[in-house]
């Protein structure tokens, strides 16, 4: 078990890389606590496995150091890290049987098989492959496939960190869902240090005590996932996570007043910054139909069981808005209220308020 | 029940004629000859099961069996594991991969009847590369027409080097097949590269070494033209493996019914050897 510190990190995929959009990742600093549960979210081709393949020695970053603990391991070999890795599509060795799958990893450090046998059942139970052990494993479901793929990671009780590289790709939605809460249960017993990778943020939410969100190679926000619903750092992360992500509308500043159509938006707090290109972030959630705001008429409206998610129109901006009230019908005129706590500026896509004290 | 449109017969016709005119209808003249004599002016007389008999109890029969058997399991003893092993230190990406492969080819394009006349002159003791160095400069005597040994070796040697490459091919294309995550969870592993070799890379190429070896086992079971270039089946008879003896019966003694019935048992031992190698190599799939 480790902490894992990046110090300066970039990455390039050229051999000589001159500006900065030959880099994969761009000067990554992060620090992760022992023990913690932490997911890498961002869409295809931000760079989040690059980072985890670096983390995990797969990668040797162009510039920068990892750290285990106090330890640079920058230039050590994944064997030496003493890492495990759970790839996309599950890794199996098809001649071996589900115990000697989960042995192998044991095996190839010389461990008493003894030990490897407690070790072994101990884990199948966990992960409730104690009746497939003896059968071979290249014919089991993919589910069951990915379970031993996870298995020989946590077989190693001496390992620093587990990685998951996008584990429930292949998986049948019903039984994402249960081996995410597995996943999050076998945190909570055996108490590694765990990084999830995922462009699926209700993965990345429920798995993880913090997330770090990625965009072109850079860390956008990182924190925890209620931080990132509640006051995204950018307008970026307002967009991804949510569904739908938040509004970010268009707007003016004079005179410290944001002005969207003319109208005056009241803020969370004081504006810190309003050079080029501004805009207001408010989530759906966090607007209500009322009687006096601005006015918007309706679009559309959908059901979506709980809540009614209502797309309305301001001049030519569309406004998303979530309410508990009852379908509306288009053409129906309406006034939308925000909420001026959970209302933000951004500037030039990063946020532009202060939270008022 | 729903009636089917029969119509699909008419597009498989073609391909039927085809396979009749190049396989059921020879196949059936062999039939034909193997149970009957002949004394040439095209005059045929029963002879029942007599010729099936005399060649499966024939002394000669079972010598060129036996030669047979032995040089085709040689060169998949050599052939299978070098073909595997020159996959496996063949680079994976970059400009080597495509000047490997036309390197790897090359014996393969060379007319069979070619590469009998190439071997048989590059061993030639006063004038063969291969032969006046070994006689002259390293001084062992290496004679093709005289020993049997270097006969042996030599058509050993020239099917190694004419096939290996099949092998290598199909190996290599089940090679580049895994994916990259295979490698890196064993090297997270720890696992050693004989254990690689063993749990990924071996069974991997599983299906790819199924068709090699079989391919290989009919191949060179049936190979005619190299040796009979090379060595016309001597010195005396020993490199007169099966085909070779079968075409002496047939086109040199002009036995139409013994050849027919030895062709026939000669088919039904490739058939049943093939067939053995594939239930013995995929009996674990179930």
């Amino acid at each position: 078990m480790a902490r894992v510190a990046l110090e300066n990190l970039s990455h390039s995929y050229s051999i000589n890389p001159t500006n900065a959009a030959d880099y994969a990742l761009k000067k990554i600093n992060l620090s992760w606590k022992d023990g913690g549960a932490y997911a890498l979210l961002g869409p295809s081709g931000c760079g989040k496995s690059t980072l985890l393949n670096i983390i995990s020695g797969l990668l040797v970053p162009t510039e920068g150091r990892v750290k285990f603990d106090e330890k640079d391991v920058t230039a050590l070999s994944p064997e030496q890290r003493n890492i495990a890795q759970v790839f996309q599509f599950p890794v199996i060795y098809d001649t071996l049987t589900v115990y000697d799958n989960l042995a192998f990893p044991l095996r190839n450090r010389k461990v008493p098989e003894e030990g490897i046998k407690q070790r072994v059942s101990e884990i199948a139970i966990m992960l409730e492959l104690e009746d497939d052990l003896s059968k071979r494993s290249a014919h089991l479901p993919a589910d069951k496939k990915q379970k031993i793929s996870m298995g020989r990671g946590l077989v190693r009780d001496d390992v620093n960190v587990i990685m998951f590289d996008e584990p429930l790709t292949v998986i049948d939605p019903e039984l994402k869902w249960k081996l995410r809460s597995k996943l999050k249960e076998l945190h909570q017993e055996i108490e590694v240090t765990m990084i999830y990778v995922t462009h699926d943020q209700t993965e990345a939410l429920t798995f993880a005590d913090q997330v770090v969100v990625m965009q072109e190679g850079e860390i956008i926000q990182s924190g925890e996932p209620v931080d990132l619903f509640e006051r995204p750092l950018h307008t970026f992360v307002g967009h991804f996570i949510g569904s739908p992500g938040m509004n970010i509308l268009p707007c003016h500043v004079k005179d410290n007043v944001a002005l969207f159509y003319g109208h005056s938006i009241e803020l969370e707090g004081p504006i810190i910054r309003s050079e080029g290109r501004c805009e207001i972030g408010i989530r759906p959630e966090h607007i209500q139909l009322g009687t006096n705001g601005i006015p918007a008429v309706v679009v559309r409206a959908a059901d979506l069981g709980q809540h009614t998610m209502v797309q309305t129109l301001v001049n030519d901006t569309g406004v998303n808005v979530i309410t508990d009230g009852k379908p509306l019908e288009a053409g129906t005129e309406v006034n939308l209220c925000f909420d001026p706590r959970k209302t933000r500026l951004y500037s030039e896509s990063r946020i532009a308020t202060a939270v008022a004290q | 029940m729903k009636k089917h449109s029969q119509r699909a017969w008419l597009f498989v016709l073609p391909v039927v004629l085809l396979v009749a005119f190049n396989a059921l209808i020879p196949l059936m003249t062999v039939i034909n000859y193997s149970v009957q004599e002949t004394f040439g002016n095209n005059q045929f007389f029963w002879a029942g099961l007599r010729w099936f008999e005399e060649i499966l109890q024939s002394e000669r029969f079972h010598a060129a069996l036996a030669r047979q058997f032995l040089f085709t399991f040689t060169i998949l003893i050599i052939e299978v594991p070098l073909g595997v092993i020159i996959a496996l230190s063949m680079p994976r990406r970059g400009l080597g991969v495509s000047v490997c492969l036309v390197l790897m080819a090359l014996p393969l394009l060379i007319p069979w009847n070619v590469v009998g006349a190439m071997w048989n002159i590059f061993t030639l003791p006063k004038i063969g590369l291969l032969g006046w160095v070994m006689n002259n400069l390293l001084g062992i005597s290496y004679n093709m027409t005289v020993s049997p040994v270097a006969a042996w070796i030599t058509v050993i040697i020239m099917d190694v080097w004419h096939w290996t490459s099949l092998v290598v091919l199909l190996a290599f294309a089940g090679l580049i097949s895994i994916p990259d995550a295979y490698y890196q969870a064993a090297r997270i592993d720890g696992a050693s590269n004989w254990a690689v070799f063993r749990y990924i890379q071996l069974p991997k190429m599983k299906r790819v070494l199924t068709i090699a070896v079989l391919l290989r086992f009919m191949d060179s079971f049936n190979i005619y033209t190299e040796p009979f270039v090379l060595t016309g089946g001597g010195p005396g008879n020993s490199t007169t493996l099966l085909s070779i003896d079968l075409v002496k019966v047939a086109l040199g003694q002009f036995d139409l019914g013994p050849a027919a019935a030895m062709s026939l048992i000669y088919f039904v031992i490739t058939l049943a050897v093939s067939w053995m190698f594939y239930t013995l190599m995929t009996r674990n799939e179930s």
